[in-house]
């Protein structure tokens, strides 16, 4: 038996009052791809992750997570389907009031299975992961760089040891070279993991250098999907001056 | 792929996925397993496992003894991961948090009160310094920001002080007529009533629900825009900070608080009117008569003075604290507390010394 693709997107409507942001979107990501998703500011690239992560609901259409629809009234089933993916915020968002090694701890915790000596090496390794060391573990948030609060909050989304992650914009806010460095760790992660990656991004370099699919969000709806190489073919204006804007890198 | 281990003659073997998601549902029978399997060193074949992530790597080397056992079978995707558990040290440092002390905890105490009063002294003087240079530079004054604190904190606050004023008064009313009846003393009310009301509960009562309602939200506000670095956004732009965000603030309270203290004196004083009609059928034309006789007007001065006092003293432990918040949630929730409970401790202090201060004014003679 085939395994359902790892998120399925099936009619995707979304509307806030009357400002409609979203018309039938049909996605679908397979296990293993890396998907960048793409679109100008206020296309609603976020919107759609917020969605696939069931934090919104949409109105229209139906999100399905390893084969479970999040509307399933299923409480059980949806956070199984939810443990099994791990978010990165644009933003961290680490909990600015425990330290570094309490924010990794916390979902582990949060099973309540796990004993103190377990978790306590499994943060260890997330942090060796994201080459922290175990004195950067009692830091606080407040007191970390920019680029240090992306990889602890990359460290945290992947302490349950998810199978599919969701990045927002991972290289906003850091500068060319860390923006490198995390673009390379993100994706030597997604090899040894062997995780499914979508991504919201801006960045030319990250989408060029991690991206293996892109879906273009323009006109409400998705207006390329596919292989990177194809969607950069498209005749459409969005595309065309989005790849256009960078040609020497890309090519 | 659910996990599975076999054992037989010596060898376990595992199979299935060896993941956090999959171990879970049957974790205590797993970790039986692993037990008996680790506690009979002995061959371990993991070449049919499907998946293993590092939790599940930590749970196997933990019953392998933290050492690797003598005749493996493995694919060497999953021996990388075995091995980067490997590498952790046996005993991992617990990060210590220090003993509880009592002394140490009631010197904390000691030290954090003495900064805070420091703080506050500062922040006093800030304000004169502030007020003299805004009156050398009249055109600077933040009249708007001052005018939307006097309408937030005080014209706002009015019908809930009515609310309880009324109440207030209605309930005093009531019960200290049932006394005097007894007496006969039925007149005594006007007295009772103006005297305890307009010096005394008008203003606690009043400063107890602004502490509640408006300081809370000044020191929540600031703090907010200390989290979001709004506060150093000002500075940037050559804003001062004290003039901007605290000094209306501070000015606003002491202003509107003494209004908001008559106001809510009168509403209490009415409902005490009324109680009085329906319980002593005390004529309302009387009692409003008879109340500048038996009360002396210093009383209604004292309650207004008491009311610019406590207006004062809770904007500026409000901003004080404020401006302590340090940018995570705990310490905005935290430092919002304290500043209620200490405005409203710092309210019933200056109440206290205002009673001895002026224990020989306004009380009437017979």
């Amino acid at each position: 038996m085939k395994p359902p693709p790892v998120i399925e997107l099936a009619g995707i409507g979304t509307r806030f009052g009357r400002q409609v942001i979203h018309r039938d979107i049909n996605l679908s990501v397979a296990s293993g791809q890396i998907l960048a998703l793409l679109g100008g500011s206020g296309s609603g690239k976020t919107t759609l992750l917020r969605e696939i992560l069931g934090l919104l609901r949409p109105t229209a259409g139906s999100v399905r997570l390893f084969g479970v629809d999040l509307a399933d009234a299923d409480s059980q089933r949806q956070r199984a389907a939810r443990r099994r993916l791990g978010m990165l915020f644009q933003q961290g968002a680490l909990y600015s009031a425990l330290s570094v090694f309490d924010n990794i701890a916390f979902p582990l915790r949060e099973l309540r299975c796990l004993d103190e000596d377990w978790i306590r090496r499994l943060v260890h390794l997330k942090l060796a992961m994201v080459e922290l060391t175990p004195p950067d573990g009692g830091l606080m948030p407040a007191e970390l760089s920019g680029g240090m609060i992306k990889r602890v909050a990359l460290a945290r989304a992947l302490a349950l040891e998810p199978e599919l992650l969701l990045l927002d914009e991972p290289t906003a806010g850091l500068d060319p070279e860390r923006s490198k460095k995390f673009v390379e760790l993100i994706a030597s992660l997604q090899r040894a993991l062997n995780l499914t990656v979508v991504m919201v991004t801006h960045d030319l370099e990250t989408l060029h250098s991690l991206a293996s699919h892109v879906a273009v969000l323009a006109d409400q709806g998705l207006v390329a999907c596919g292989l990177k190489t194809e969607v950069m073919a498209v005749e459409h204006p969005f595309i065309q001056g989005f790849f256009a804007s960078h040609p020497p890198k890309l090519l | 792929m659910t996990p599975q281990l076999q054992m037989s003659e010596g060898r376990a073997a595992l199979s299935g996925d060896w993941t956090l998601a999959a171990l879970l549902p049957q974790l205590d029978h797993l970790r039986r397993q692993l037990e008996q399997a680790g506690a009979a060193p002995g061959a371990w074949d993991l070449s049919q496992l499907e998946r293993l992530d590092s939790a599940a790597a930590v749970l196997l080397w933990r019953s392998w003894g933290h050492a690797w056992p003598t005749e493996l079978t493995i694919l060497p995707l999953h021996r990388r991961i075995l091995a980067r558990v490997a590498e952790l040290p046996t005993a991992l440092p617990v990060a210590a948090s220090p003993p509880f002390n009592p002394l140490t905890a009631l010197g904390g105490q000691v030290l954090r009160f003495f900064d805070n009063a420091r703080g506050m002294v500062i922040l006093f003087g800030r304000i004169w310094l502030d007020l003299a240079y805004l009156a050398r530079h009249p055109g600077e004054f933040p009249w708007r920001e001052l005018s939307a604190n006097i309408y937030k904190s005080g014209a706002q606050a009015l019908p809930v002080a009515a609310l309880v004023g009324f109440l207030i008064g209605v309930t005093l009313s009531y019960l200290s007529a049932l006394q005097l009846q007894s007496f006969g003393a039925d007149i005594f009310i006007v007295n009772i009533l103006g005297i305890s009301i307009i010096r005394e509960l008008g203003p606690v009562l009043v400063a107890v629900l602004v502490a509640g309602r408006s300081g809370s939200a000044m020191t929540a506000q600031i703090g907010v825009m200390r989290v979001t670095e709004e506060i150093d956004a000002l500075a940037t732009m050559g804003v001062s900070r004290s003039q901007r965000v605290v000094l209306p603030k501070i000015i606003g309270l002491t202003v509107a608080m003494p209004l908001v203290v008559l106001w809510t004196s009168a509403v209490a004083l009415f409902g005490g009117m009324l109680a009085a009609l329906a319980q002593l059928d005390l004529s309302l034309a009387y009692f409003i008569e008879s109340l500048p006789r038996t009360v002396p007007v210093a009383n209604l001065y004292i309650g207004l003075g008491k009311g610019v006092v406590f207006g004062f003293v809770i904007a500026l432990v409000a901003c004080h604290f404020g401006l302590r918040v340090r940018p995570d949630t705990e310490s905005l929730s935290s430092n919002t507390t304290r500043a209620v409970v200490t405005a409203i401790t710092s309210v019933i202090l200056a109440d206290a010394l205002f009673a001895v201060f002026t224990r020989h004014i306004g009380v009437p003679t017979l």
